[in-house]
């Protein structure tokens, strides 16, 4: 019996690529389609949707995604496709000849307004008080439907209970309508795969293995499911509630370190478009919001890019020199929570080759309750620690029993971009409309090194920066520091740089090639780890990995929705952002030297900076007790 | 489960699914199996088979949960289904599925406290020329009445 | 030869129950080239015998032109609609009529390897058919060089169903045998493209592959003679409900349905449910149409009422059936099903108002064009026919003694 290799994930959930005819050369590989009587030239293979966009149509979609498969689920899409019995979901339906499609027929109309109505009498709850109250997919599109009373009832009763389980992600499967955009996150996107279709029939709900809280499953609370729900069924768990209790404690000295991609994205709330960085109008919001101080986590990203490169460099060193095959080559970074966690549970083994710097905001979590109470003379206990994130999973990361290195929690809570954006809201802030101010000292200077840690690549452009220039005592030879290799979008990216010239102190590493790779998504990351088992790896040195696509400006807790273009916009607008500053490498930030001399003067990597700025790792594994 | 127990599932998992090539489309037959020989199929099964085909053990608890036979819940070790199909329904489904329930004392839908017997309704069993009709296990049982029904559901209790 | 107390009632029998010898169709169709036999198919204008009537010979045609690194046969054994019964008897009583069937179907599209996809209630049989395959490959009517023609390797297996209605749609069957839940896949497209494995793949039914070495043996437009223009052939019928003669019938297509009522003894008839659940409700004053794909479509299922029964009842029955074997993947199907359900039991507790049922009778035509898969699409027929058809006893109901 013959086993063909099947894909993973159905193919019906995969955008599927028509095969070309044969003769694509000689008819030239397009198809013209009459649309509502207009003709439109398009690609062989391209959705009735996709050629609808191109003419400037607008079709309805809820379970549709750009970033995601192909789903044909909610039937909203439908189209009147002439000579076919039924309509036709336009997102599933691919072009291969010449037809006729009118996207609003009688027919047509009827049957969205009907879908939504459906849709509606099964989601529980009320809009107004609902976290996605005017940012719902599900919402808007019953008011562009025309929906005005709701024909097949309404569901008052809850059928199943919030999971509140997890540090990160909140799931009120009562508001589900079954889109599976998180399905196809989950499974698809990020090969995660915690959440799936359970159940047939009336009773099919998305849940976890065994209906188990998402906590106990192996969720990397990575929050991209909540990116891409069209409703409020997913979202992150939200402290600030908690945070405005402690604004207004005059006992309590509440500080905020603020993250560059919130920083690039956090206008997107405001109704600026994506792309639009609006770092010191936030800072001047956080202070008349009450914040005591607020600190730049570009200051701690500089100093991760110390602790982190410096590892390296011992570890080459061990290599090189000592010839010590213990040495756990390629180093992979550990600045993204989602990722920690990924490899925790899917390749345990290899979590030596982690670097053990922890994160920026863990890092500035230590600092903050030591060496700034220290300066301050205010008691740790007295600091609350907040940190703004593009991330949900740095929330649960804020709440490893490990990342009390000051003796307290080092970071108190973990604050989403949309979180942030509500509470300026609720002070009756308008972020684009407030003036410009700096960030506090003692930890006011951020490098643009640090900066760019926002985007896919970022921190393995802030760390060849510094490395190079550190072994080589010149600047890396890009123009206008642009590290080319380590930008742009491309799953998985592998490029190196050639060390000549060394300084004495790094001599062996002289005519080195550093070679490096930068992956992004936890699909991309397990391509990579799958290389690493197979041993095709033994010649990298250092591999970027962030859990989001797009890497942290892509992540958890940005503003919704997202998108390859939104990404890429967020991103411009941190590399421009960037070359504006006048410090660019991380060595270079007087703050950073100013820090370790009064701090640890033994520098990076030594005893002291061990226990307060580096960390270990769980070996989780996959199996769901 | 013992650890004992465990360890002789794995191997079989591992053995049944080496015949296709730890590919998907081993999933089926292999839910089947250990369905047939457990009753149910634990999650420790489920993860086991999803480790062993590379999938997630959520997909394999998507797949179990879609399928009427397949259960993630420990069933009875006998399982009588009674066609509850509208044939069925008028040939009397209604009195025979009462009477069992009085002749041994478990609703439908229910398993006893034994795990001897599990009563289920089912869709259409295909003998809708000679209904009432019920499977016991692998076994089907026609033109049934109240009486005849008790007397086949006594044997097995 | 099955320790069941399943007994088959074959009334009626033309052409599919006549005598056969094993092998016999197989060995004239391995002597004639592919298109001889696509030719002979066409000519005999075989409709797939599930319900949905696709032309047989197109289907075949479309995956023997399709380039694949393997083709697939499927034999569709999932037979879940309720009141079909006609595979049960040809699996049990004929199988080497279908397994032949299948093995030219296989050297018609060049299909390497074959599958029955048998549904979970059906597992009784699954022995008795293994057992069949293994003779088989004993005389080489499977395995390699089948019957000395040389490169022609093929080969069944038997995958077993688990209690899933909608697998009978091909595509949730296609998932199912991928090791997926049974969910319909989007088409485009199809599966005589991309099938099972993504590799050209035929589905057809039980009855579809019965009748296959039937025509190459008698010819195409011999077959063609019976029947209707549009309807060729004979169809075999499962009858059953309130008739004192239950059981498969084999009839011409065409035969009207008060015809179909003498043979079968059925008398102080209301109202006959052709095609399953998922068919249309013929009342009393419409039996005089056909059974045939121009008039009353069926995969086979005639369910007859007599004026005893309570059609809102039979009704209630039928969407209980779709709410719960929906796949439940798209919303029309899943929700629309639910809605249609609640509308008869607010008949039953007479909590109506007829402006709701119409906007539910509005629902369902909306369901037929918007449901992703068969299943949604015909799920609504009931509720439309049975509301439409036996308005006057669902809703004339008594109310104080007077009408």
């Amino acid at each position: 019996m013959k086993h063909l290799k099947t894909s993973r994930s159905p193919i019906s959930q995969q955008a599927y690529v028509p095969k070309p005819p044969e003769n694509l050369e000689t008819i030239g590989g397009t198809v013209t389609v009459q649309i509502n009587g207009e003709t439109i030239t398009v690609p062989f293979g391209t959705t009735i949707l996709e050629a609808c966009r191109m003419a400037d149509i607008y079709i309805p979609t809820l379970c549709a995604h750009e970033d995601l498969g192909i789903g044909g689920h909610c039937r909203l899409c439908l189209v009147d496709v002439e000579g076919m019995r039924t309509l036709q979901a336009s997102c599933a339906f691919p072009i291969t000849s010449p037809i006729k499609v009118k996207t609003s027929t009688t027919a047509v109309r009827k049957a969205r307004k009907h879908i939504m109505e459906l849709l509606l009498s099964e989601h529980v709850g009320e809009c107004y008080a609902c976290v996605k109250n005017g940012n719902c997919e599900l919402q808007t599109l019953a008011k562009e439907l025309g929906v005005d009373h709701f024909t097949f009832g309404h569901r008052t009763e809850s059928k199943f209970p919030v999971d509140r389980s997890s540090y990160s992600v909140i799931r009120d499967m009562d508001k589900c309508i079954n889109c599976r955009r998180c399905v196809r996150t989950c499974i698809d996107l990020q090969e995660v795969g915690c959440l799936e279709a359970i159940g047939r029939g009336a009773e099919t709900h998305i849940d976890t293995f065994m209906s188990k809280p998402l906590a106990d499953v192996i969720c990397i609370n990575c929050g991209q499911c909540i990116n891409r729900c069209p409703t409020g069924a997913l979202y992150a768990n939200d402290p600030s509630d908690e945070i405005w209790r402690a604004i207004e404690d005059p006992t309590k000295h509440v500080v905020i370190q603020t993250a560059p991609s919130p920083r690039a994205a956090i206008g997107e709330e405001f109704g600026l478009e994506p792309g639009i960085s609006v770092t010191r109008e936030l800072n001047t919001a956080l202070h008349r919001i009450g914040f005591d101080r607020v600190f730049d986590t570009n200051f701690t990203a500089d100093l991760t890019i110390m602790e982190e490169g410096t590892e390296l460099l011992t570890k080459l060193k061990k290599a090189l020199v000592d010839g010590d095959k213990d040495v756990k080559l390629p180093q992979f970074t550990s600045c993204s929570p989602g990722w920690v966690k990924y490899i925790e549970h899917f390749y345990p083994d290899y979590l030596d080759h982690l670097s053990t710097a922890k994160s920026p905001q863990q890092m500035f979590g230590a600092v903050i309750k030591t060496f700034y109470a220290e300066q301050a003379g205010i008691d740790p206990e007295d600091i609350v620690s907040v940190a703004l994130m593009p991330c949900s999973a740095k929330k649960f990361e804020c709440n490893r029993p490990e990342m009390t290195s000051s003796g307290y929690k080092d970071v108190d809570y973990g604050l989403t971009a949309r979180e942030m954006s509500n509470m300026i809201k609720e002070a009756g802030l308008k972020v684009p409309d407030l003036p410009q101010s700096d960030f506090d000292n003692p930890f006011g200077l951020g490098s643009g090194a640090g900066l760019i840690f926002g985007a896919t690549g970022g921190v393995m452009e802030a760390a060849l920066r510094t490395v190079y220039e550190l072994v080589t005592g010149k600047e890396v030879p890009f123009e206008n520091l642009r590290i080319e290799p380590t930008r742009g979008f491309e799953g998985v990216k592998t490029s190196s740089i050639l060390l000549e010239d060394c300084v004495p102190e790094y001599s062996f590493l002289n005519g080195v090639t550093l070679k490096f790779m930068v992956a992004h998504g936890t699909a991309n990351a397990k391509k990579v780890m799958e290389m690493l088992v197979a041993g095709e790896l033994s010649d990298v040195h250092f591999i970027e990995i962030m859990a989001c696509p797009g890497g942290c400006l892509g992540g958890g807790g940005q503003p919704i929705p997202t998108n390859a273009r939104i990404r890429a916009a967020r991103a411009k607008a941190i590399y421009a952002e960037e070359e504006m500053l006048p410090v660019r490498k991380s060595h270079e930030n007087s703050h950073i030297t100013e820090f370790y001399r009064k701090f640890i003067p033994e520098g990076p990597c030594s005893q002291k900076s061990h226990e307060l700025l580096h960390t270990h790792y769980t070996k989780r594994g996959k199996f769901i007790v | 489960m013992l650890e004992l127990e465990k360890n002789n599932l794995t191997r079989e998992i591992e053995e049944f699914a080496g015949n296709y090539n730890n590919n998907r489309t081993a999933l089926m037959p292999l839910l089947e199996y250990i369905q047939g020989k457990y009753h149910h199929i634990p999650d420790f099964a489920q993860q086991e088979v999803a480790r062993v085909l590379d999938i997630h053990p959520v997909e394999v608890y998507g797949v179990v949960s879609f399928y009427s036979f397949l259960n993630e819940k420990p069933k009875g070790r006998n399982i009588v289904r009674l066609c509850k199909s509208v044939i069925c329904d008028m040939g009397g489904r209604c009195a025979i599925a009462k009477a069992i329930e009085r002749e041994i004392g478990v609703k439908f839908g229910e398993t006893s406290p034994d795990l001897k017997v599990t009563l289920e309704f089912t869709n259409c069993l295909g003998m809708c020329d000679q209904g009432p009709a019920m499977i016991v296990n692998d076994r089907v049982y026609t033109k049934l009445d109240p009486e005849t029904a008790c007397a086949i559901v006594r044997e097995i209790k | 030869m099955i320790p069941n107390d399943v007994t088959n009632t074959i009334h009626d029998s033309s052409l599919l129950f006549s005598s056969y010898e094993a092998g016999s169709a197989l060995k004239k169709a391995l002597n004639m080239t592919r298109e001889d036999i696509l030719f002979e198919l066409k000519a005999s204008k075989l409709k797939g015998r599930g319900g949905a009537g696709f032309p047989t010979s197109t289907k075949w045609m479309l995956v023997a032109a399709a380039k694949g690194d393997d083709k697939f046969i499927i034999c569709n054994a999932d037979e879940g609609e309720p009141g079909t019964f006609k595979d049960r008897v040809l699996l049990m009583n004929y199988p080497f009529l279908v397994l032949d069937g299948m093995v030219i179907g296989a050297y018609t599209v060049g299909a390497q390897h074959g599958y029955i996809y048998l549904r979970g209630e059906y597992v009784y049989m699954r022995d008795y058919l293994e057992d069949c395959l293994a003779e088989m490959r004993e005389d080489n009517l499977l395995g390699d060089n089948i019957l000395g023609k040389e490169g022609f390797n093929f080969d069944i297996s038997i995958v077993m169903g688990a209690g899933a209605y909608v697998c009978g749609e091909e595509t949730a069957l296609i998932e199912s045998l991928e090791g997926q839940r049974g969910e319909p896949r989007n088409r485009p497209p199809y599966p005589v493209n991309t099938g099972l494995c993504g590799q050209p793949t035929t589905v057809n039914n039980v009855e579809t592959l019965a009748t296959v070495p039937h025509i190459l043996l008698m010819g195409g437009e011999e077959y063609a003679k019976r029947g209707t223009a549009s309807s060729a052939g004979s169809k075999l019928f499962s009858v059953s409900g309130d008739c004192d003669k239950p059981g498969v019938y084999e009839l011409p297509w065409g035969i009207t349905i008060n015809e179909l009522l003498e043979k079968v003894g059925a008398r102080d008839t209301k109202a006959v449910q052709v095609g399953g659940a998922s068919g249309v409700c013929v009342p009393k004053s419409k039996f005089n149409r056909t059974l045939s794909f121009e008039d009353a479509p069926t995969g086979g299922s005639i369910m007859i009422f007599n004026e005893s029964r309570d059609m809102l009842h039979v009704l209630k029955n039928f969407m209980e059936f779709f709410v719960e074997e929906s796949c439940g993947q798209c919303t029309p199907c899943r929700i629309g099903n639910q809605k249609l359900l609640e509308g008869v039991e607010m008949i039953e507790r007479k909590d109506y108002t007829f402006s709701y049922i119409n906007d539910l009778k509005d629902l369902a035509h909306t369901m037929k064009v918007a449901s992703k898969c068969g299943l949604g699409q015909s799920s609504p027929n009931p509720f439309l026919s049975i509301l439409e058809d036996f308005k006057d006893e669902i809703f004339l109901t008594k109310c104080n003694g007077g009408v």
